[in-house]
């Protein structure tokens, strides 16, 4: 029993579920009708759908960023690049003939994911070819990314009438939000292809030793930007639905600080930023917890804006139960303590 | 291997290869120059800042004046100090994100305690406690517990936003006959110029900074450490202490820069100097600091920060230009200077 409890302990998925439960008991306290899903005019309605659908565009990304992380890499444009996506896509639907019809859309859509290929070829071009650190190498389209937004929207919040765009956003599908659809088919497509194949193990491999993996045959570069380009065509898909979500293309808060909560799920579902052994999984973990903190802040009725000062809270603990240094202390007491109890038995 | 054995003589190497040597030629000493890691792209950033400063001369009436140079200065002030702060962090090879969320919590809590009567007195020592507490703790954060300083100056950066945005949502403004004095004084240098109490603050910090660096042991560990973190501690340096304090001078920095800031705006804001973190970083990275640590100078940061402030001059003398250039310029500007930073140590090895 103590055996089976130590590993389930030990497993690294562990603590962020032990985090999910205790938010959700407290949301269950605070609000006794949390679990509780209904369906209202075809359509699913409750916290925990609300969780799914708002909780959709960081999940995205947040899983284009954990094979970004993998590769002991890290990706601060994703909330440039969406910003971009739906700057160009809502430009589109403006400046077409009839806003409202779905092969507008189509084009808006396709256009955008399109150009965030480029911007993560050309990040992908920078780590890879031009071996620039992966923080600074996106930081750039991180700064200028926004200018180029802004250049887009020519500065203004584009607003749009398009109800087949505004659906990917908040639109339903067999009564399921098409936000969670798309999301869960992005990590569903993200599992498969990285785990069913090789794929997987080779970002592993070059992210815990780059040079050994290239000796091994595997090639580094290419891989690098398959995982740029992913974790940006990612970023734009959640731009869009943020976007939609809004039915306005802000070129300045879309996305805003995006990417650090990308990174916090990405952190808080195990996988470490030094590269290597990844977890899709905990990264859905991650950003479950992520957004049921911010819905249990509103439920328990603290201001919503000491948000931030409950994440810090979180990445901190989080932070600190995953070091090193947290990990020997345990260790540590755990041995006094057995030893003290060997004793004990020794002693009767 | 070769990192580690080379890493301790390089704080010690003030001269190296660049120094004017004895029957070179100019040519080949300026060459010499514009390949050394440490001085070349230091040496590329003063060139183009002289360069921008010409071409603005040129072209706009009225740009080619003492004021209009000076006025970087004034502008700029917080910055440098910032900048100087994350030269410490760089050097070492860490980076800070926390700096303009703490900027803007410094200006909140002066700009609240303010309202509520202290005196400005107690509200500039408190807040550069309180910011040097914090880049303790991050400190503490990185080198006990490992954390990667990306991630814990995150974490610092969620919980100062998240601190402004509790102290208060709106905008407040500052009546405080002392802040508005100093934000409104001007010291005359004869003629028509003028700079303004920040600017001192900002140059002492700057002068102090390169003291400390250039002539004290701390400085020589920052060094060190940027250069092979395993060498300084095996020539048994100080890392530890070293490594954490870096990150209270940025905090310090910070908090200083946030009391700049709100005597040029002469109001607190939650919403304020966002991505400013990123113009410091960018201002260290052109002004010729290594991201990997190790080498680089405060006066470069500076410098960087100047090139930074005229292509902001030239895009409003330009008048046409939108001010979201400046974003794409600085991305450019920032990606010139990291291809010459990995060229230049790619020579050298």
């Amino acid at each position: 029993m103590s055996a089976l409890l130590a590993r389930l302990v030990a497993h690294r998925l562990f603590w962020p579920v032990v985090m999910l439960l205790v938010l959700f008991t407290i949301n269950l306290i605070a609000f006794p009708g949390f679990f509780t899903v209904t369906v209202r005019d075809g359509h699913l309605f409750g916290s925990l759908i609300d969780i799914l659908r708002n909780g959709a565009p960081t999940l995205i990304i947040a899983v284009g960023m954990t094979l970004v992380i993998a590769t002991r890499g890290i990706d601060l444009s994703v909330g440039a690049v969406a910003a971009i996506a739906g700057a160009v896509a809502c430009s589109i639907i403006l400046g077409s003939p009839e806003p409202g019809s779905p092969a507008t859309v189509a084009v808006a859509v396709t256009v955008a994911l399109l150009i965030s290929l480029v911007l993560g070829v050309w990040n992908g071009f920078l780590v890879a070819v031009l071996g620039i650190q992966p923080i600074i190498a996106t930081l750039i389209l991180m700064t200028a990314g926004r200018g180029v937004a802004m250049l887009i929207t020519e500065g203004q919040i584009l607003t749009v009438n398009s109800p087949p765009f505004k659906a990917l956003g908040s639109g339903f599908w067999l009564g399921i939000p098409i936000a969670v659809i798309i999301a869960a088919v992005v990590f569903g497509v993200a599992a498969l292809v990285t785990r069913r194949t090789a794929l997987g193990m080779f970002i592993e491999s070059v992210g815990i030793n780059p040079e050994a993996s290239r000796q091994a045959g595997v090639r580094a570069r290419g891989l690098l930007f398959v995982v740029y380009t992913f974790s940006a065509f990612c970023a734009a898909i959640a731009g869009l639905i943020l976007t939609a979500n809004t039915a306005a293309a802000d070129a300045n808060n879309t996305g805003l600080f995006i990417e650090l909560d990308a990174i916090l799920a990405v952190v808080i579902g195990g996988t470490s930023l030094a590269g290597g052994r990844y977890s899709l999984v905990g990264t859905l973990v991650g950003a479950l917890v992520i957004q049921t903190l911010v819905t249990t802040v509103y439920t328990v009725g603290i201001p919503p804006i000491a948000t931030m000062v409950f994440k810090a809270a979180v990445v901190t603990i989080v932070c600190l139960l995953q070091s090193p240094t947290t990990a020997d202390a345990l260790s540590g007491f755990r041995r006094r303590l057995a030893v003290r109890a060997g004793k004990g038995v020794a002693a009767s | 291997m070769t990192k580690l054995l080379e890493a301790p003589e390089r704080p010690i190497r003030t001269g190296g290869p660049v120094g004017p040597r004895p029957r070179a030629g100019l040519a080949r000493s300026i060459r010499n120059l514009l390949t050394s890691p440490k001085y070349g792209p230091v040496t590329v950033t003063a060139v183009l800042f002289v360069a921008i400063f010409i071409i603005g001369g040129v072209r706009y009436r009225g740009f080619f004046s003492g004021q209009v140079f000076l006025n970087l200065l004034v502008d700029n002030s917080y910055l440098i100090v910032l900048a100087v702060g994350m030269t410490f962090v760089i050097l070492t090879g860490g980076i800070d994100l926390s700096v303009g969320a703490v900027v803007a919590l410094s200006g909140m809590i002066a700009a609240s305690l303010l309202q509520t009567g202290w005196s400005p007195a107690a509200v500039i020592p408190l807040i550069l406690v309180l910011t040097s507490v914090l880049g303790l703790l991050v400190g503490l954060m990185i080198h006990v517990f490992k954390v990667q300083p990306f991630i814990a100056t995150l974490a610092a950066m969620f919980l100062a936003r998240g601190l402004c945005y509790v102290i208060s949502q709106n905008s407040i403004s500052i009546t405080d006959p002392t802040f508005v004095q100093l934000a409104v004084a001007r010291i005359p240098l004869g003629g028509n110029l003028s700079i303004t109490p920040s600017v001192i603050i900002a140059l002492v910090v700057v002068a102090i900074a390169v003291w400390v660096l250039q002539a004290t042991r701390f400085g020589r560990t920052v060094y060190a450490i940027g250069g092979g973190e395993q060498s300084g501690l095996l020539m048994g340096l100080p890392v530890a202490r070293t490594k954490v304090l870096v990150y209270v001078i940025s905090g310090f920095c910070s908090g200083l820069a946030g009391v700049l800031f709100t005597f040029y705006t002469l109001s607190g804001y939650p919403l304020t100097a966002i991505g400013t973190e990123l113009d410091a970083i960018a201002a260290v990275v052109i002004g010729g600091t290594l991201l990997t640590g190790g080498y680089g100078f405060v006066l470069g940061s500076v410098l960087g920060v100047l090139v930074l402030g005229v292509i902001q001059t030239i895009i409003t003398f330009e008048g046409t230009l939108s001010s979201w250039w400046t974003k794409i310029f600085i991305g450019a500007l920032l990606l010139v200077f990291i291809i010459l930073q990995k060229v230049l140590t790619a020579r050298r090895r």
